[in-house]
């Protein structure tokens, strides 16, 4: 599975309450929907009007740290962003996001090279992070299997519902 | 062996290590009123079940915007309550308290459990010796609905207590203390495993520590139970841990986070007279009767400040009715301050003492990022219940030692 698009970078200690604030949680309890223009408005105003699709954030160190809201990967999903490369992830916005089907990935060198518009791609298999326009490629961790076949069916509800079962075996 | 790889591999009858992908069958898992109306997206619209095949323990609270404060939050309560009772979930209402509280009061989790909730400060169950896993609301709802799921192995770090505790200085500032770390970074995806004198810190500011450890970046954190019953010499077995910190009690001052972040750590020492709008004591972090003891032996007989509103919000109904028959309450209320029903409401801006622009507020919580306990021009430091009173009195940042 290989995603490319173009670099959306960040900074270091972006959080969930940065992603999406929790005040809107309650605001728009009933309708995800209604917080798409809220995304990250205070790191970049009007951000969802400014994310193509496919884009990659290119972020620092504890990208997702705070509450366990998954509304911030989500959201993410939802206003196009195609896959997350930082250099390090809050523990649950991880799992999170391979729960719902967007690609994150920790690296350690492109999250410095990158700047925003380079063209980044990702092959989760095999774990390689390319950042394009600048020529520079590095070793990552390639995704278990599991988390292969969960992202690669949009996350571990589409797996369920195609697959008829957990994507893993209880012994 | 660090205790989180003993639990897992006494339940999957094999050893674990670090980095293992493993399946495990999850005993305890919950949701409240944040995260349950994701929950319940997932399991009624996504999965599209009409019954729960596991059998473990679920249960949902109504503890965050609770009671109601708005129309939106009134429709999601009663969901919550209808998908309850069709699914066979228990149920803890409006008034019972913070979900996490009502875990370890109720004995709803213990040592060996696995535990998912769909709250970052799940950690705080592994007070009692759980596996203690905050989680997102699909991993919460797979839980609810098949019994199992998925964890990558962390790596554990130990952190040994040594000493007591001075006058007027509480788990939260270990806690603080341990996030002002240089190398904070090292609980990073990982376990923390506390030893050490576990009793000099008392079960309710331990459960503040394992609350914290959220804040510390970890995945979790647990306190064996046998570091209860005895000493621990600390020559004990030090094998498969990745690292170790060393705590003296005795070296620890009472410690603040200031805004806008949970690593901006000080000596309440170095912000002292910085003027305050309004003080919160309560959430699952300070909520509990040790807390409630705290702020009323330093309020006992004096006034909260004027033109600073103190708000105290007890962590469940036990802690609230322990504190009524204790007299904490008594001294509390004619102190000046306001009692709020348990809630995490105030934490989390989302009702019962929202700040205003430019606002500063002193809270016994877990998080001061820009616009947490509400406008995003207002500022939160984070402080232990004795702080927190001790600042409500003098309207500014104060060292609770001065009412020793």
């Amino acid at each position: 599975m290989i995603i490319r698009g173009r670099a959306i970078k960040l900074g270091d200690d972006v959080s969930t309450d940065h992603i999406i604030s929790g005040k809107y949680k309650f605001e728009f309890i009933d309708d995800m929907s209604k917080m798409i223009p809220h995304v990250l408005e205070d790191v970049i105003p009007e951000f969802y009007k400014k994310v193509s699709k496919g884009d990659i954030i290119v972020a620092g160190r504890n990208f997702g740290k705070g509450s366990s809201r998954e509304h911030a990967p989500r959201l993410l999903k939802m206003v196009g962003i195609g896959a997350v490369v930082a250099k390090s992830f809050g523990f649950i916005f991880y799992r999170n996001s391979v729960n719902i089907g967007l690609p994150v990935v920790k690296a350690k060198v492109v999250p410095d090279t990158a700047e925003s518009g380079d063209v980044i791609e990702v092959d989760l298999a095999r774990g390689i992070v390319r950042d394009v326009t600048k020529g520079v490629e590095e070793k990552v961790p390639p995704y278990p299997p599991e988390f292969l076949e969960v992202v690669s069916e949009g996350g571990i509800v589409e797996y369920i519902k195609k697959r008829g079962g957990l994507p893993w075996s209880i012994r | 062996m660090p205790f989180i790889e003993r639990i897992l591999s006494e339940r999957l009858g094999k050893d674990v290590s670090p980095g293992d992908m493993v399946f495990v069958p999850v005993d305890l898992v919950y949701a409240h009123d944040g995260t349950a109306p994701l929950v319940i997206e997932v399991v009624v619209n996504e999965l599209k079940l009409e019954k729960r095949h596991a059998r473990n323990r679920a249960f949902f609270f109504i503890d965050h915007a609770s009671p109601a404060p708005t129309l939106a939050a009134a429709a999601v309560h009663k969901r919550m309550r209808e998908f309850a009772s069709r699914f066979g979930l228990g149920l803890f209402d409006a008034g019972e308290g913070i979900s996490h509280q009502l875990v370890i009061e109720n004995g709803l989790a213990g040592p060996g459990d696995i535990v998912v909730g769909a709250d970052s400060h799940t950690p705080t169950v592994g007070v009692t010796g759980a596996l203690a896993l905050g989680l997102g609301s699909t991993d919460v709802a797979v839980a609810l609905s098949y019994g199992y799921t998925w964890l990558s192995v962390p790596e554990t770090v130990k952190v040994v207590l040594r000493g007591s505790l001075k006058h007027m200085v509480m788990g939260k500032d270990v806690a603080l203390w341990l996030l002002g770390l240089k190398d904070v970074e090292k609980f990073h995806g990982r376990v923390i495993e506390y030893a050490g004198d576990l009793r000099a810190i008392g079960l309710d500011g331990l459960a503040t520590l394992t609350n914290m450890s959220t804040e510390m970046m970890a995945a979790t954190s647990v306190i064996p139970p046998e570091g209860l019953r005895e000493q621990t010499t600390g020559l004990s077995t030090s094998s498969g841990y990745v690292d170790e910190v060393s705590v003296q009690l005795g070296e620890v001052e009472p410690m603040v986070a200031r805004p806008p972040d949970v690593f901006n750590v000080a000596p309440v020492s170095s912000v002292e007279g910085v003027e305050v709008d309004q003080v919160f004591i309560g959430s699952c972090t300070n909520g509990r009767l040790q807390d409630m003891e705290v702020a009323a032996r330093i309020a006992r007989g004096r006034r909260v400040k004027s033109g600073v509103r103190c708000i105290v919000a007890p962590a469940s109904r036990r802690v609230l009715l322990e504190s009524l028959e204790r007299g904490y309450i008594d001294v509390l209320l004619k102190a000046g301050c306001i009692l709020s029903p348990p809630t995490c409401g105030p934490c989390v801006g989302a009702h019962m003492g929202l700040l205003a622009e430019g606002e500063v507020a002193v809270s016994t919580t877990n998080r001061n990022f820009p616009g947490r306990m509400g406008h995003r021009k207002s500022e939160v430091y984070l402080a232990s219940p004795a702080t927190a009173m001790a600042s409500a009195l003098t309207g500014r940042i104060t060292d609770p030692r001065v009412f020793a």
